[in-house]
């Protein structure tokens, strides 16, 4: 019997025991704190899961099977230099390795090649980027139905695109972005069902005059005008529901002006992206609720620095502010750290520029936001509808729950196992926070999110016996 | 289902999914080689036995499990495709040391 390890290069780094700086994720955020980090002599680690260097924006950007330009588009193609930087320089970069634990004392678990190490970096940067926002609708777990940063990432990595009918349903930019990409290579695209909600509007005009003036506006209307021209868009969808018996068949939407349904061989989802803040929770950075953003960021300052000494959260992973402003917040917490490390380090006095791009890639944000909030109705499922996919717990059993007096997440836990399955709350937290707000009237930031403890990942049996047997090993096993 | 764009490059790898055979590309995940393959589901869940097919393709949802080379439980979104690798798809719950 054969067995493949995952694959990694023979001339790829091994583990070291301690640096100075540890990176986790290599996307726009990470590849720039590191190259950062580096450029000043820190002795630096970048760790990342996948198999190169991009995170999910610059997915494969050193490694996808399409052509540069055409299909991806220049925006995809201008993470190449960040990749670049990183694998001249001298950071020392894991790829396939994944992150299981962070210690209030730094300390990292990590599982590479089907082993397990204990690493103690001086000072951590998590830059673990961003998921999507889950869209918990009728039949949403069905296969057929993706997230449209799946299938993304499929195209991205792969050079795969759906085939049959596809509609692409929800929110955002993300949304149209894909659905160019498609047009480009040749997909057809049966129908976009766009539930930016009614009122999104005018709630968004009094941010208008940033948004006009920023870089995204001139990209972002010549790509819906690209979209518009070729695909029907059903604007103000108000419910939808993916139907099928095992397999999706057909999409069923409302608006204000009736009821339709479109046969489907692909149902791809999108409203949004938020923090992936699990390991910075579990390490005991406190979230809070970003009512703008309508979703739970960790407790960080401007420049990513966390109450915890030594650990910061760079990038999407710290709040949503796009890859272009990911890479700035990269470097302005890597000059935190050469500042404690390295205070005389030549580097520091590159502080302006970047605060000064930061502001400048940050313009149109809050535009963004409030026009892209994912509606009420698509964030607080009602009835059958699946809350959490791992366990397969209901909307309505998480309310029955609420109402025989279960108080907040955590507890919610122990009666339903929400959260307890593999994906450790990242699919269904945020449903599980919006339920049992409504259900006590009360607002996301009292009810709270999850507290989480490692492994935030799951790690083997094997791996964890791979351990070296000293006292700190045996102390990270029992804290896992 | 997926479709291969004719632009897309990389060489050919061959593996096993439930005992037959699925040529695949090199730089192809397990997820991403079933969905090329047209297999619609990659495993059932332990609670009802409903199928899941991979979902959010970053390692997230855990939705893409499958047995790969004997050992269950292991993200196909996440594992890269080698030349005779084993891929099985998972029927409800695998004991997580396996
Ligand atoms: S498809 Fe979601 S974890 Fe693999």
């Amino acid at each position: 019997m054969t067995t493949h390890a995952p694959t990694l290069d023979t001339d790829m780094p091994t583990v070291p025991q301690s640096c100075d700086l540890a990176v986790v994720g290599a996307g726009p955020a990470g590849l720039a704190a590191a190259a950062t980090a580096a450029r000043a002599g820190l002795k630096t680690l970048l760790l990342d899961e996948n198999p190169g260097p991009g995170g999910q924006i610059y997915r494969a950007i050193t490694r996808s099977p399409l052509p540069e330009g055409a299909v991806l588009g220049p925006d995809y193609w201008s993470g190449s230099p960040l990749a670049r930087n990183v694998t001249t320089s001298q950071v020392t970069y894991l790829a396939q390795t994944t992150v299981w634990s962070l210690a209030r004392d730094l300390e990292l678990g990590i599982s590479r090649a089907g082993s397990a190490y204990l690493i103690r970096p001086r000072r951590v940067i998590l830059a673990t980027g961003a998921l999507e926002r889950p869209m918990p609708i009728p039949g949403w777990t069905l296969p057929g139905v993706m997230t449209a940063g799946g299938a993304q990432t499929l195209l991205k990595s792969s050079g795969l695109v759906p085939e049959g009918r596809l509609v692409l349903a929800g929110c955002g930019p993300l949304l149209f972005l894909l659905a160019a990409q498609f047009l480009e290579a040749g997909v057809k695209i049966a129908a976009i069902l766009d539930t930016t909600a009614a009122g999104a509007w005018r709630a968004a005009l009094p941010e208008a005059f940033d948004f006009l003036t920023s870089p995204y506006f001139r990209k972002g209307i010549s790509l819906l005008r690209k979209v518009r021209a070729k695909v029907k868009i059903i604007s103000g969808v108000t419910a939808l529901q993916a139907e099928g018996e095992g397999v999706l068949r057909a999409v069923s939407y409302e608006t204000a002006s009736g009821k339709g349904r479109i046969e489907v061989d692909t149902l791809l989802l999108h409203q949004g992206v938020v923090p992936n803040l699990n390991l910075g929770n579990a390490a005991g950075i406190p979230t809070v609720w970003d009512e703008a953003q309508c979703c739970f960021r960790p407790d960080v300052d401007g420049e990513g620095t966390s109450a915890i000494p030594g650990l910061a959260v760079a990038g999407d992973g710290a709040g949503i502010g796009g890859a272009l402003g990911a890479a700035e917040r990269g470097k302005l917490a890597a000059l935190v750290a050469i500042e404690a490390l390295k205070p005389d380090a030549p580097v520091l006095s590159e502080k302006p520029q970047v605060e000064a791009a930061l502001s400048k890639v940050l313009r149109g944000r809050a535009f963004l936001d409030r026009l892209y909030r994912s509606a009420e109705a698509f964030r607080r499922p009602s009835g059958d509808t699946i809350a959490c996919r791992c366990e397969e717990v209901s909307a309505a059993t998480v309310r029955e729950t609420v109402k025989l007096g279960c108080a907040g997440p955590n507890q919610l836990k122990s009666f339903l196992r929400t959260g307890m399955g593999p994906c450790q709350g990242r699919m269904c937290g945020l449903t599980i926070t919006e339920l049992m707000a409504q259900a006590q009237g009360v607002s996301q930031a009292e009810i709270g999110y999850y507290r989480l403890r490692p492994p935030v990942k799951p790690i083997t049996l094997a791996e964890l016996a791979s351990l070296p047997k000293d006292e700190s090993a045996m102390k990270s096993v029992e804290r896992g | 289902m997926f479709r291969r764009l004719p632009e897309a490059k990389g060489d050919t790898v061959l593996i096993t999914v439930d005992g037959k055979p699925v040529t695949a590309r090199a730089q192809d995940t397990v997820a991403a080689a079933l969905l090329a393959a047209g297999i619609d589901h990659c495993r059932t869940t332990p609670v009802t036995g409903a199928p899941r097919a991979p979902y959010c393709l970053m390692g997230v949802c855990f939705d893409c499990l499958v047995v790969v080379d004997g050992r269950g439980n292991r993200q196909g979104c996440m594992v890269q495709v080698a030349d005779g690798m084993r891929v099985e798809t998972q029927q409800g719950k695998r004991d997580i040391a396996r």
